[in-house]
């Protein structure tokens, strides 16, 4: 069972752990995340020295490998302040493997301490900003996909599609079988690839067949499977880091 | 070279990436998987609506971790009131001994009939296999199973076993191996089957069947089930032969009921099975019905190896329930055969290295994207993901190193690329080098991306990365501060 969180106050600084695919791959859903939490007037901390949470490895057995990136990242977050992270996977990572990384080793309290002051994007944005949204964009039928540990690991189902629902002219529809994975799954993409590639063209068909012209989710490994699946067969569907996609319709 | 008779595939967990292909390239598993998965989560969903799920797993989960603590003291008592209730009592180290004493027991009456309730442990040591080598006829009487060795097949589920075949499929083999008129008629096809098992009841030398919960408290054998062949199996045979593994016993009585409504429901959404045998001991003087013998085998098979482990002992909580493979969307899209293993699916993940070693089923653990689908129904909260990751490392050598096959997963280039990324990854300036190399690389970085690309676009790195934002959005604020 996923403990009962109790959530602090809205701070006056946070850190931002960017996470890897972001930083490689969609550095807008992070800048947008900043700009959502700065526009709450909340000074965002961004250490320059972060590269990735470990998880890939930690995922695939390396655990030696995840335990020395890890530790790396442990050493950037010295002020007590709240470490925002716009992605449930490796929200996850910090917040529930690193004490299991780290327990034993000299670095164990260190873990533990971060990892209790974790908090995934949306969960941030709802639970601790207590965000209020004026919609300012077009009318549009969007989906919204939680990631399996922004769900399951995190106990954050509710949090992304509350945040949608402020928006007075998105409507907001589900797709069947909404809480199966898309098939990403890390290196399971690439060990099982065709088993993957079933799972995203089941999860892109569904999201197609509930009417959305959007996907929005707020992991990037779903965003570029399904985003990646969609495109790859010229579907009109688009998926977009429900950061960006709140920074666009909100925000400027 | 060997010949196989026709319908007969061998699966083996070696080759699970060929099954997959061919399970995911054959439409009619796909939708005879889905649609018996989309109903079965669907019963189990009714089924604990009215229900504080929660507090039962909870509840669930501490009986079978009670009896675990305990569990040599358990095996103890059990045995020894078994033995109290005239229940002779049989220990095998592992399958190829239990399936000796269990031939010998059959010989022993001079049996050559024996009929077989549901049982997943004689799988497990292809128990029908060897008596035939003796002689001995084994019948599965349970629907399913017995459909499943008409088509010369092994279960592709543990609690359905036929669940890959669909009504038309089943129409075929009944018509094909017993002789009957072809039929879509799923009553007619029933009573068929149910016309022929009973004369192989009344004419079985001995009955076998697995067990569910083996209470030590009171030497009682519990044996959940539906179609009343369990109790034909268990009643009508002079002997009765229980098999179990070592990790079914529970301490007392009353542990049954938390763990049989988890069960239930979270195996076929039922509130209450058609019948639950609760078996202490062979015919009394002065009884009308009932076998003369009743023997239970303890078999080991590799689980007080898991036993030793204070975090890989979560497997043998397991109730048998098959929710796991029910929820799960690898289990949906492969079927229970691909995984080449007498369990399939997310239970079968965790436990078949342990029966089979780790060079024999890598490929198992990584069958998993850790969706948690797994964790999240499991009625005794097994930490499934938690253990499929442990054997990730086990298999390429960076666990405790206590399972069999520990590190053969493990090759040179694997290890090297993580060294690497591990390099890169605690190098923050060479990462931020690494980033802008390749977003300036970017619209050159290639389009074929291995089987990624087969299915999906492949990602471009981002011209500017997530640093390099920041770092223009920064003095972009900053100007603004102090213009």
């Amino acid at each position: 069972m996923t403990p009962i969180k109790c959530y602090p106050p809205k701070p006056p600084r946070v850190y931002l752990f960017g996470t890897c695919l972001v930083d490689l791959f969609f550095p807008e859903a992070g800048l947008d995340a900043m700009r959502l939490l700065e526009r709450e007037g909340i000074a965002v901390d961004f250490p320059e020295d972060q590269t990735c949470c470990g998880q890939p490895a930690y995922t695939s057995g390396y655990q030696d490998e995840a335990r020395a990136v890890a530790a790396a990242q442990l050493d950037l977050f010295p002020e007590p302040w709240p470490i925002v992270v716009p992605s449930g996977s490796c929200g996850g990572m910090l917040r529930h493997h690193y004490p299991k990384l780290f327990a034993g080793t000299p670095l164990e309290a260190k873990a533990n301490e971060l990892a209790g002051r974790v908090f995934e994007l949306t969960e941030f944005l709802v639970h601790v900003c207590h965000l209020e949204l004026e919609d300012r964009g077009a009318p549009e039928t969007v989906a919204m996909h939680t990631s399996c540990s922004a769900r399951r690991e995190m106990g954050l189902a509710e949090t992304g599609p509350a945040l949608l629902a402020q928006l007075g002219r998105v409507t907001l529809v589900e797709q069947a079988r909404a809480a199966e994975c898309c098939g990403f799954g890390g290196t399971f993409a690439v060990r099982h690839p065709e088993v993957s590639a079933a799972m995203v063209e089941d999860k892109s068909r569904a999201i197609e067949a509930a009417g959305a012209e959007r996907f929005v989710t707020s992991d990037c490994g779903c965003l570029m499977n399904i985003a990646g699946r969609l495109a790859h067969r010229d579907s009109e569907v688009e998926g977009e880091h429900i950061a960006s996609y709140l920074w666009r319709r909100v925000g400027q | 070279m060997s010949v196989e008779p026709p319908g007969v595939q061998t699966f083996t967990p070696q080759a699970f990436h060929r099954q997959a292909h061919d399970a995911l390239g054959n439409p009619q598993i796909r939708a005879n998987f889905r649609s018996a998965m989309d109903g079965l989560m669907g019963k189990r969903r009714e089924a604990f609506a009215d229900w504080e799920l929660e507090a039962l797993r909870e509840l669930g989960a501490s009986v079978r971790l009670r009896a675990l603590a305990q569990l040599p003291d358990l095996l103890e008592r059990l045995e020894a009131n078994c033995q109290a209730n005239g229940i002779r009592v049989h220990w095998a180290e592992d399958g190829e001994a239990a399936c000796r004493l269990i031939r010998e027991l059959c010989e022993a009456r001079g049996a050559k009939a024996v009929i077989k309730g549901k049982s997943m442990v004689t799988e497990e040591m292809h128990l029908n296999a060897h008596l035939e080598t003796a002689g001995i006829e084994a019948l599965e009487s349970d629907l399913g199973e017995y459909l499943v060795q008409l088509n010369d097949q092994t279960p592709s589920h543990i609690i359905m076993p036929a669940i890959h075949l669909n009504t038309d499929e089943i129409a075929d083999v009944m018509h094909d191996k017993t002789g009957i008129p072809r039929t879509r008629d799923v009553d007619a096809m029933t009573a068929a089957a149910r016309a022929q098992l009973r004369e192989r009841f009344m004419a079985a030398d001995v009955g076998i069947t697995g067990v569910n919960f083996a209470v030590a408290e009171t030497g009682t054998l519990c044996l959940v089930e539906n179609e009343g062949n369990g109790r034909m199996t268990t009643t009508v045979p002079p002997v009765h032969i229980a098999v179990t593994g070592i990790e079914k016993v529970v301490e007392q009585l009353r542990d049954v009921a938390p763990l049989y409504a988890l069960l239930t429901r979270s195996a076929t959404g039922q509130h209450a099975t058609t019948y639950l045998n609760m078996i202490s001991g062979p015919r009394q003087a002065g009884e009308q019905d009932g076998p003369e013998e009743v023997h239970l085998v303890l078999v080991d098979n590799g689980r007080s190896a898991i036993y030793q482990d204070d975090e890989l002992l979560d497997t043998l909580r397991c109730i048998r329930c098959g929710a796991c493979m029910n929820h799960c969307p690898v289990y949906t899209r492969v079927g229970g055969h691909s995984y080449g293993t007498t369990y399939p699916g997310p239970i079968g993940s965790i436990l078949m290295p342990h029966l089979m070693g780790l060079e024999a089923t890598k490929d198992l653990p990584t069958a998993s994207s850790l969706c948690g689908a797994c964790g999240e129904v499991c009625p005794v909260k097994i930490p499934i993901p938690a253990l499929l990751t442990r054997l990730r490392r086990e298999a390429v050598g960076e666990g405790r190193g206590n399972v069999p096959g520990a590190g053969s997963k493990r090759t040179r280039t694997e290890a090297a690329a993580w060294k690497a990324w591990q390099w890169l990854a605690t190098h923050p300036g060479a990462w931020r080098g690494a980033a802008g190399v390749a977003g300036k690389l970017g619209p050159l970085t290639p389009s074929k991306l291995g089987p990624w690309s087969d299915h999906r676009v492949a990602p471009k790195p981002a011209r500017h990365s997530l640093h390099a934002l920041i770092k223009r959005h920064r003095s972009a604020t900053d100007e603004e501060g102090q213009s």
